[in-house]
């Protein structure tokens, strides 16, 4: 029973073999100028559990991870494309686009970084999709995006593309923290009938193969994340429902109090870790 | 009448009625009869089955891919092991590795957010535990051929 990132070095076991495995001292540069902090020292309200804190892509084979290198060969990138247009196209009743307001795409770099984090006028903790469609329905008469879903889940990429590289920044304390500490007691709750929570996987067991996969960390600095699996970009809490599916358990629906605050709470534990939506995972 | 029906086969072990001793090692069996050590190498194999290799490295299962490494290796368990502390093992793991990542594979009750299978939906109707009786035997009868 190897733990921790130890077990990275030691993978290729005559079972795992044909699992490829990623090198550990790769370093993600991303279009030959945006370096990623891909493992740094953990925050400190993880003191108790963890030392370090380590990207998604660590854990990912050669190929995968070079697809990250690059945005030509992320397909990722074929959404924020797509989201680009729709910041600039002028939608609802009051007839404006978000760069009527926003100005440029750039002026947004930094944002990302700090959600899900509390808003003073709907008086808690919000998402960055929840304050997309705050500014859709109520700034511009439009109608608002499904949770995780095209529309939305594309604009999430744009916004985070252009975070590329800045420190995630998640506050947990202030009026936010109880919706943090709800997170973090959801975090550890076992479920379903295998009886797992997150950290079973995702803190005792990182580095370790479980059947062909490897397990990370599970973080979500790399989100939205482009998946080899379902060939399309992947929101959070989608991801998440799969994860509690997986132990036989009934899901929280994505956009759920649940999940905004599990969602709060799995960022902060990236906090040190670079924005890298939208990533490539498998 | 009485007298027939105590002459037939032992009656299975319910999950709820499974005793542990104070070892966390469940003596009776919960069947009756011995297991087949060939069917609990599927059980053990199989990913629908109790899919212990998702988990467990079992080098007598190599022709099996991808095994896992959450838990340990577990050639030699017939010799670290008796029959009645595999069994006790595989009904629930917790009793004697507290707060394990080993599920419970012969339990019905105490779950948080029971779901239906793998379909993320809520459980209806009664609880099958994640092996039944006979194939919990079978796979303590291969445990026991890891020597
Ligand atoms: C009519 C004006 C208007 C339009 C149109 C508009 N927004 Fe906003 N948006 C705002 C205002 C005002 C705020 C609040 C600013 C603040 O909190 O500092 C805001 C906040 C935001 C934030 C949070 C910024 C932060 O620092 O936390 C994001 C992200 C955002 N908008 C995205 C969008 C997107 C995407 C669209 C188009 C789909 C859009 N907005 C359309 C006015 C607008
Ligand atoms: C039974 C094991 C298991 C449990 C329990 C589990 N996960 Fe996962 N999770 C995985 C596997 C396997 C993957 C895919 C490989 C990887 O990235 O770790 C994954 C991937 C993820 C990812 C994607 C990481 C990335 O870099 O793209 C996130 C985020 C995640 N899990 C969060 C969670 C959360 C939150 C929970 C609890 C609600 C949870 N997981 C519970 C097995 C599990
Ligand atoms: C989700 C992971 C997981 C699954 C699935 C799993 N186990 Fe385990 N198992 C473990 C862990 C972890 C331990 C170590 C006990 C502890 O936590 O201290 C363990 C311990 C054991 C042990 C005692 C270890 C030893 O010394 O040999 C046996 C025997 C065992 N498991 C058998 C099985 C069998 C048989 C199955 C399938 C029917 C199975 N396990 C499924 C995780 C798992």
């Amino acid at each position: 029973m190897k733990n921790g990132i130890a077990a990275l070095l030691a993978v290729s076991t005559a079972f795992g073999a044909s699992v490829a495995t990623a090198d550990e001292s790769a370093e993600l540069i991303v279009n030959g100028e945006i370096e990623m902090v891909t493992r740094t020292a953990a925050p400190a309200h993880m003191s108790d559990s963890m030392d370090e804190v380590i990207s998604g892509w660590v854990f990912r084979s050669d190929q995968t991870q070079e697809m990250q290198q690059d945005d030509f060969d992320n397909p990722g990138m074929i959404w924020v494309e797509s989201a680009m247009e729709t910041w600039e196209t002028a939608e609802g009743t009051e007839n404006k686009s978000c760069a009527d307001c926003h100005g440029d795409i750039e002026e947004m770099a930094g944002v990302k970084a700090t959600y899900p984090k509390w808003n003073e006028g709907a008086e808690k903790v919000v998402t960055l999709q929840m304050q997309v469609n705050d500014c859709r329905e109520n700034r511009m008469g439009a109608e608002a995006w499904g949770y995780d879903k095209g529309p939305a889940i594309d604009m999430e990429a744009l916004l985070s593309s252009v975070s590329r590289g800045m420190p995630v920044n998640v506050a947990i304390d202030g009026p936010g923290q109880s919706t943090w500490e709800m997170g973090k007691e959801l975090y550890y709750s076992r479920t379903g009938q295998l009886d797992l929570s997150c950290a079973s996987c995702h803190e005792e067991n990182y580095g370790n193969m479980i059947r062909a996969d490897h397990l990370s960390q599970g973080q979500i600095n790399g989100f939205p994340t482009y998946r080899l699996k379902n060939a399309k970009l992947n929101g959070v809490h989608s991801r998440f429902k799969g994860c509690v599916r997986d132990t036989r358990a009934e899901t929280f629906s994505p956009g759920s109090d649940e999940f905004i605050a599990l969602e709060m709470y799995v960022a902060s534990r990236g906090n040190g870790l670079s924005v890298e939506g939208p990533s490539v995972r498998n | 009448t009485g007298m027939a029906s105590g002459i037939a086969a032992a009656e299975t072990v319910a999950p709820s009625a499974v005793v542990f001793n104070e070892d966390g090692a469940v003596e009776q069996s919960l069947t009756g009869a011995p297991g087949d050590a060939t069917e609990g190498a599927k059980v053990a194999s199989t990913k629908s089955m109790g899919n212990c290799v998702a988990c467990h490295e079992i080098t007598d299962l190599a022709d099996v891919p991808f095994h896992g490494e959450v838990g340990p290796l577990l050639d030699g368990a017939g010799d670290r092991w008796s029959e009645a502390e595999l069994r006790g093992i595989l009904v629930n793991a917790k009793v004697l590795f507290e707060g394990t990542v080993m599920p419970a594979f012969y339990k019905t009750e105490g779950f948080n957010r029971l779901g239906k299978a793998y379909t993320g939906k809520a459980h209806e109707g009664e609880v099958q535990p994640l092996l039944d009786a006979q194939q919990i035997e079978d796979v303590v009868a291969y445990l026991m051929t890891l020597k």
